[in-house]
Parts: C-alpha cells; sequence; structure tokens
C-alpha cells in the first residue's frame, strides 16, 4: 500500500438488508493519479471449491517464501532443501516422531476449541495441560512401584483429567457468577501451574534437577503394540472423531453453538448459560489435561515446566484456522508441524540456530491467515476507461 | 426562488454482488422544496441516499450539484456542496453537549471558541424554531431531542440540500408535527429537503413532489397535490394492496394471561414497569402502544421469564386442566416445564430469537432441540418444519441451510414467526413484528396472528404504527412511561387519542413528553 495516493479502498456492504450496518469506510479524496485504482469489494457466499482454491494457492505462496528465506540464508537450492524439509520430518525413523508431535499438538487443540466454539476466550490451555502432567507425575511418583501397570493408568488418567478440569472450571465459575474476564484469568492460571510444577521439582528431587524423570516415576504407560507413541496417537485421533460429533450432533455441541453466538438467544430459549459455559469449560480443560496425561505417561515420562512447550497457544491458532471444525484441524496441525520440523532439521544441518524455525512457522502462518482476506473480500481494479469518465 | 435543480441525478446504478440496489435511477430536486422518497423495504431509497451523501459510490451515473456535474466520494464532499444527510442512527458522542456534538470535525480554520459556536447554534435555532437547549447533554436528551441536534449538525457545516433519512420513525406524533413544521420553515428559506418514510400521510402532509422507487428503480416523481394515498401505494408495490386488515369479532373471551401489579426496576435502580395490571383473552388481539422505550420490552420479557419482577403476579390459566400458574420469576425452562404454551416474537430478531450465522433448520431446532431422550440432536423434523415454514410462507431463501442473517428482514421475520407459530402456543407475544418490513409481508403477518386469534390464541401484538394498531387490536393497551395510560377499544379508538396516550398518562400534565426518555 506504498501508493497511497493513488489507490483507494472503498469498502461496500454486501447487505440485503437495506440499512448500512456498519460504519461506512471512506478513503481520504485522492490525488488524481494514473495508477488504476483499487476497489475491495465484500464477497458474500464464497463457493467452497473458491475457497479451498485460495487456501491452497496460500499454502503454496508459503511453500515458495519458505523456500526462498531458506536459500538466502544456507545457499543450497531450492530443491534440496524441500528435501531436507521432508526428510526432517517424515524421513527415516522420524515417522512417529512427527505424527506424535501432530497428536499432542491435535490434541491440546480440540482441548481449547468447545470453549472457542462458545466464545469463551480461553488461553489457559497451556496450564491447564501442564496441570493435567503434573497429576499423572504425582500419581506416578507414588505409585508406579505399588500398583500393576492398567490401574496405574487408569489412576494417571483420571488424576489428569481432574486436573486440567479444575483449571479450566476456576475461571468459569468467575466467569458465569461475577463476569469476569476469562482471558486474563486463564493466562493467569498458567504462571500458577508453572509455579507448581517448579515447585513439586524440588521437593520430588532433592538433587535440585530442574526435570524429573523415569528414574522417579517409573515407565508410565506401555507402549500398544510394543510401538512407541502409537497409544497417544490413537487415543487423539479418538477423540478428533468424538469431538466432532459431539460438537456437531449432540445437544449439548448445539447448546455451545447458540451460548457461543448469541447469549440473548440461549437465555430467550431457556438454555441456563451459566451452566453451559461451566460444563465447557469442565470438558475443555479435562482433555487438556488428558494431553498433558499423554505427554507425561505416554511420551516423557517425565515432567518440567517446558513440557508442553508453547502448544497450549499454537493450540489458539490451530484452532482458529480450522475454523473450530475438529477434522480441519488435523490439516492444519499436519502442516504447521511438518514445517516447524523440517525447519528444525534445516536448522541442524546448517548449524542455524532455534528462530530459524520459527520464522517459517511465522511465514505459513503469515500466509494462511491473511489468505483469509482474498476469501472475505474481492478485489479489482477500475478499468482506465471507467477511470477517465469517473475523473472527468 | 432560484429556477433550476438543487441536485440532479442521472442514470444512476449501484450493484452489490449480484444484487442490483439501484438501477440506472434518475432523480431531481428542486429548489426550496420538500421531495419524498417513498418505497418498500430493499427498494434502495437508502443506498440512493447514501450515494449523495458520499457514504457509497455509484457504479454508473453522474451526480449534478447546482447544475454542474460533481463527484462525491466522501461525506465531506458532500458537505463541501453544501449536502447533508440525518441517518435513522444517531451518530453522537453522549458526554458531549449539543453544541459540543455539532462542531465536532469542524476544521473552519479559525480559534476554537465554544461560545460563540454556542451563539451559532442559538441562531440556527431562533431561525428555524426548533427547540433545544445547546448546553444540554446527549445523554440526558430525548430522541427527538438528538434528533434536532442531528439536524443542527448538517445545518451548521451550512448545508443547502438536507436528506432525512425516515426521521419520524423514532417520533410521536405531537414530535412528528413539530419536525414537519421546521422543514416547512427551512423549505421557505430556499433548502431543499429529501425525506424518506414509509408513512403514505406524512408523505401527504409534508412533501411537494413524491419519488417512487421500487426494487431499485425510479418508478415517477408526481406532484403531492395531484395524488392520492392509494395512487401511490399502487405505485410502490406494482399492484393494488387493500391496506384494510381483517379484524373478526373476538372469537370466545377466556381468561388467558393475567398480570397483577406487577414492578420492575432496572439495575441502575430505574423503574422500568410501574404496577402494571390487565388480562389477555383467549381470541383476542390485544395491542400495545407506546413510545419506544416505554416498558414494552420489560413487559414481555417479564411474561416470558427473562425479566425478574420486583412484585406482582403473572398468572396463566391453563386450558387443557383449569389450573392457575404463577411464572413470576420462573425462567423460561421452568415456564415450558409447567405445560405453558407461550410464545414469543422478540423485537430483536436476528440478536435474541433467531441465531444469524446458523442456518434455518438449526434455527427451527431452537425450541425443540431438547425433545427426545438421547444425547443427540434430532434434525431431521427441524428440517420438516423449516420446509414447511419456506413453502407455507413463501421465505425466498437458496434453501433450508441458508444462515439467516443472508435473509431480507421479511424473510427473517417470517421463519421467526413460522417457528413461534409452530408450537401451537395459547399465549403469543409479537414485539414490533412488522418493522422493517414491507407491505406484502406485513399483511402476511397479520394474516398469521388473525389465524391464532381465530384459533383462540391469546395475541399480544406491540406496534409502533397506530393506524396499524387501530385496524388489527380488539383492545389497545397504551403505555407511557412504564405504566399504563389507558386500555382503549381498538375499534373506538381514534389516533390522536392513542397519540395523546402515549405522551401522557392518564390526568397528568401534559407536558410529560420530556421526561419520556428512551433507555432502550
Amino acid at each position: 500500500m506504498k501508493n497511497d495516493n493513488n489507490e483507494r479502498l472503498t469498502e461496500e456492504e454486501t447487505a440485503i438488508s437495506e440499512t448500512p450496518s456498519s460504519e461506512p469506510v471512506v478513503a481520504k479524496k485522492e490525488k488524481v493519479g494514473f495508477l488504476p485504482r483499487i476497489h475491495l469489494t465484500k464477497r458474500d457466499g464464497v463457493s467452497y471449491f473458491e475457497a479451498i482454491l485460495v487456501r491452497a494457492l496460500a499454502i503454496l505462496a508459503a511453500l515458495i517464501v519458505c523456500a526462498i528465506m531458506t536459500v538466502l540464508v544456507t545457499h543450497d537450492n531450492p530443491l534440496s532443501i524441500y528435501a531436507t524439509i521432508f526428510k526432517g520430518a517424515f524421513g527415516k525413523g522420524r515417522g512417529f516422531v512427527t505424527l506424535h508431535e501432530i497428536a499432542i499438538l491435535l490434541g491440546v487443540s480440540l482441548a481449547v476449541t468447545p470453549a472457542f466454539r462458545m466464545r469463551f476466550w480461553n488461553i489457559g490451555a497451556e496450564g491447564q495441560t501442564l496441570i493435567g502432567g503434573l497429576a499423572t507425575a504425582l500419581v506416578m511418583l507414588q505409585f508406579h512401584d505399588k500398583v500393576n501397570v492398567y490401574a496405574l493408568a487408569v489412576m494417571m488418567l483420571v488424576a489428569g483429567l481432574f486436573a486440567g478440569a479444575v483449571w479450566g472450571v476456576i475461571p468459569a465459575v468467575f466467569k458465569a457468577q461475577w463476569n469476569t474476564n476469562e482471558t486474563l484469568f486463564t493466562l493467569m492460571m498458567n504462571y500458577v501451574a508453572i509455579q507448581l510444577v517448579e515447585y513439586f521439582l524440588k521437593i520430588a528431587d532433592k538433587s535440585g534437577s530442574n526435570v524429573v524423570g523415569p528414574r522417579l516415576l517409573g515407565d508410565g504407560l506401555p507402549n500398544l503394540f510394543g510401538v512407541q507413541y502409537l497409544f497417544n496417537i490413537v487415543v487423539i485421533a479418538f477423540l478428533t472423531v468424538l469431538l466432532y460429533i459431539y460438537l456437531r450432533y449432540s445437544k449439548h455441541g448445539y447448546e455451545i453453538s447458540v451460548v457461543g453466538e448469541s447469549e440473548n438467544t440461549a437465555r430467550y430459549i431457556g438454555i441456563n448459560v451459566k451452566k453451559v459455559v461451566i460444563r465447557t469449560m469442565i470438558l475443555s480443560g479435562a482433555l487438556c489435561g488428558l494431553a498433558g496425561f499423554l505427554i507425561v505417561g505416554g511420551a516423557s515420562h517425565s515432567i518440567n515446566k517446558d513440557i508442553v512447550g508453547g502448544r497450549g497457544f499454537t493450540a489458539i491458532m490451530v484452532s482458529w484456522l480450522a475454523k473450530f471444525n475438529p477434522l480441519m484441524m488435523v490439516l492444519t496441525t499436519l502442516l504447521l508441524v511438518f514445517m516447524a520440523r523440517g525447519a528444525d532439521e534445516v536448522s541442524t544441518m546448517f548449524g542455524l540456530n532455534k528462530s530459524f524455525s520459527d520464522i517459517i512457522t511465522g511465514i505459513i502462518l503469515f500466509f494462511i491467515i491473511g489468505c483469509e482476506f482474498f476469501i472475505r473480500y474481492r478485489v479489482h481494479f477500475d478499468r482506465p476507461s471507467a477511470q477517465g469518465k469517473e475523473e472527468n | 426562488m432560484k429556477d433550476g435543480l438543487a441536485l440532479q441525478l442521472k442514470g444512476i446504478t449501484k450493484r452489490f454482488g449480484p444484487v442490483v440496489a439501484n438501477n440506472n435511477v434518475d432523480m431531481e430536486l428542486r429548489y426550496g422544496e420538500i421531495l419524498a422518497v417513498l418505497g418498500e423495504n430493499g427498494s434502495g431509497k437508502t443506498t440512493l441516499m447514501n450515494m449523495i451523501s458520499g457514504i457509497y459510490y455509484p457504479d454508473e451515473g453522474q451526480i449534478f450539484v447546482n447544475g454542474e456535474e460533481v463527484e462525491i466520494r466522501s461525506p465531506k464532499d458532500a458537505f463541501d456542496h453544501k449536502i447533508g444527510m440525518i441517518h435513522q442512527h444517531f451518530k453522537l458522542v453522549d458526554l458531549f453537549t449539543a453544541t459540543e456534538n455539532i462542531i465536532l470535525g469542524i476544521d473552519d480554520g479559525k480559534k476554537y471558541s465554544l461560545a460563540d459556536a454556542e451563539k451559532n447554534v442559538r441562531d440556527i435555532t431562533e431561525r428555524y424554531g426548533f427547540e433545544i437547549d445547546p448546553k444540554k447533554k446527549i445523554y440526558n436528551m430525548a430522541v427527538s431531542e438528538k434528533q434536532t441536534v442531528e439536524i443542527l449538525k448538517v445545518l451548521y457545516r451550512g448545508a443547502d440540500i438536507l436528506i432525512l433519512d425516515e426521521p419520524t420513525a423514532v417520533l410521536t406524533p405531537q414530535e412528528t408535527d413539530k419536525l414537519f413544521a421546521v422543514l416547512r420553515r427551512m423549505r421557505e428559506d430556499g433548502k431543499s429537503i429529501i425525506i424518506i418514510t414509509h408513512k403514505l400521510h406524512e408523505v401527504m402532509s409534508i412533501s411537494d413532489r413524491v419519488a417512487v422507487l421500487r426494487r431499485g428503480e425510479h418508478i415517477a416523481t408526481v406532484e403531492t397535490a395531484s395524488t392520492t394515498e392509494a395512487a401511490l401505494t399502487e405505485m410502490m408495490v406494482g399492484k393494488k394492496v387493500s391496506l384494510n386488515i381483517d379484524r373478526s369479532e373476538p372469537f370466545g373471551s377466556e381468561e388467558r394471561l393475567e398480570v397483577r401489579g406487577v414492578n420492575c426496576v432496572s439495575a441502575d435502580g430505574v423503574k422500568l414497569l410501574d404496577d402494571i395490571s390487565f388480562t389477555a383473552r383467549g381470541g383476542e388481539i390485544l395491542g400495545i402502544a407506546g413510545i419506544a422505550g416505554s416498558g414494552q420490552r420489560e413487559l414481555l420479557e417479564a411474561i416470558a421469564g427473562l425479566q425478574p419482577l420486583e412484585s406482582g403476579e403473572i398468572l396463566y390459566h391453563n386450558p387443557q386442566n383449569e389450573q392457575i400458574e404463577d411464572l413470576r420469576n420462573k425462567t423460561p425452562q421452568q415456564i415450558r416445564d409447567l405445560g405453558v404454551r407461550l410464545s414469543f416474537v422478540p423485537e430483536d430478531r436476528l440478536g435474541m430469537g433467531l441465531v444469524g450465522n446458523m442456518d434455518i433448520i438449526d434455527n427451527m431446532m431452537l425450541r425443540s432441540y431438547r425433545r427426545g431422550a438421547g444425547v443427540f440432536v434430532d434434525r431431521k423434523k427441524p428440517r420438516d418444519l423449516a420446509e414447511t415454514i419456506i413453502n407455507d410462507l413463501q421465505v425466498s431463501t437458496p434453501s433450508a441451510s441458508t444462515p439467516v442473517r443472508r435473509l431480507s428482514g421479511g424473510n427473517v421475520q417470517k421463519v421467526l414467526v413460522g417457528r413461534e407459530i409452530a408450537s401451537s402456543p395459547t399465549v403469543l407475544m409479537a414485539a414490533y413484528p412488522v418493522r422493517g418490513l414491507d407491505i406484502n409481508s406485513s399483511f402476511t403477518i397479520y394474516r398469521l396472528l388473525n389465524d391464532q386469534k381465530r384459533n383462540g390464541v391469546a395475541v399480544v401484538f406491540v406496534g409502533e404504527d397506530l393506524d396499524v394498531l387501530l385496524e388489527l387490536c380488539d383492545r389497545i393497551l397504551v403505555l407511557c412511561g412504564g405504566k399504563i395510560s389507558d386500555i382503549v377499544d381498538g375499534r373506538k379508538a381514534t389516533k390522536e387519542q392513542l397519540g395523546l396516550l402515549m405522551t401522557k398518562v392518564r390526568g397528568a400534565e401534559a407536558d410529560t413528553e420530556k421526561e419520556v426518555t428512551t433507555e432502550a
């Protein structure tokens, strides 16, 4: 938008009703110029195919820009960069690790989704997941050498779900009763969870290590069919389908949508809004707790304050990009994890630091989020003849 | 008076995507005249005016001001050509005084002086006969005063062409008369005025000429003196539509809903409902009239279980088991669990009655989704209901799975009323059910309400158009400032009578209209 003098932006409402529903946006009077004017028109009802096409093009563009970026930094040729990225994600021995990464990020994303559909901005998934992991670790610490592995698994699961649910329901109760701001509340709960983990590390391991691992916690969940991470992947796969059905076809899911779209409508038809908010946040928190349980019990068998590693926040984007549709989230997580792991591989190979992976993720998000603009608006240029007439 | 044209439109066309809002519209405005622009909803009146005032830019066509072709690309361009528009929705800063709002945004290069500005405002008000205190804060003002400020804003900037978009929609008959007096004075002063209105009698009383739009096209411009309401209606709708609303005698008169001494206070301690008592009977339509914000919404919401009461009783006489239930302070769910078949068409259709982003099927489900034992919703029956309503009420929609926010106002209302009637209610409350609807859709709604009356339903109709209330309702309850002024016979009452009752409570002073604030 450098040529502000020559371009003009006019937002037009594509409303069938007569009253303009929003403030008109009219650009300041411009100087006469020779470049074509750009008009933005709000689209109404983009076809499914068009929307998919725009998004596909955005992903393609993102991959190209990522490659250019990588070539600039590494001076390698673009094709081999793609090969390296692919190898990083799905190379020999990497497949299950990447799938597991996808599963865990997807798990946290699924967890925040019911709350988001309700327009309850739960940005405390990080803390809810961590506290679920901590509860799991506590059970492992206390019981790993006292009960059999199946009983232990059940206890870990219950502990994880319960802890996550508690972390989720506290802000929900405050919101329902006193209308506190859930965004700030859930955010602050993250720090409480981190401090609790730090405290746990101090008392569980007197040696002062900043991680408590299998030495104290035991081996956690057994591998399914002897394949590492398979258990976690299967659980998340089931969860994805279940959550999709819950949100789309259950009475609860319907109530969540109504409350999210319009609280007034919910009151009008007699939905108990407070009850739905609390119930849904218990679910959201418990699912975060489940993710924490899977991370600690099914993968790392250890706990420290970084086990969630920012997924609680990435999950917000994943969920949003997929328009809160669990099935679509599989694709968004796939894309993000694939590129992040590929970028890790590139940075290892060329001795770059961790920031490189962040840059790549940033570029991808930029394109994916940016393309939504083109789905919502149509951009067209004035024909020169029409322009001449107007400036007559 | 100058000869020639203050404003001329030639071949104006405006499209929004596939929708043609205005098609090749020609229109002329003379110096010193009042031109009424008449048309059904969706006929493109507001869009056309928005192009004159710089909010939209036409796709095709030319605009001439004082005989010269101009390009109006922003409201500021419009002001430069001395065109000012008074919108339906006010754009004022509540905490500022009238004067502060009026001079807000003016950059005339002179030193800022509130005292000078105030003097100028007083000059204008005296010249045209406005009644306004320039030092009054907006939040203390009644709707009519806010509108005056909006008009002053435009005059202060020196507008010679004024466009008023449905200015009388928010006014009482008395206030409307005052506004018209002011407009006539402006006309004598040489201003050219365009007024958009739905109300034919206002067109007849205020305008010199009438421009009729239909489906985005200019049908004709006629001299008001040489036309009739019937002729205008015909031009507007394209075919002769009877303005007579059917009204049958009440069917039975069983007491259905009894409201006794209801009081209700807002969170700020303002009295919303003050000792309201009345009875709604089966088989009749009870109208509720009043200036916007006189307690109509609170009254209906109190009955529907959405508004807590301070005191009083709301008794429902159940026709099935002859029992009397007190609905006071029950939730909508509890009311339904009692077997009370109460339907409610709220004023805020997309914000309360329906969910805009959901499709018609899911909106049908709002009332019925709890049915059935399982944890899953049944979309089969709502889908059938949606199809039935689309067919029976001729809802124009691409399909039953179109989000309702994409539908036009009339179709949205058909969906909502259709759903509320589908649950075979014994009491049907409808708040402003024809607001914003064109004549044909309005008559569909009147017919539906009359059908319900015939079925023995107690219908409560909150309306704003007094003509409609007088033609449709058996009895009319008039509210003023949260109190009942009177309950009158719909067949005998007159419009003037209602207008007076709306602005003063029985026996109270006549000048209460200034105290009637509109918090709504």
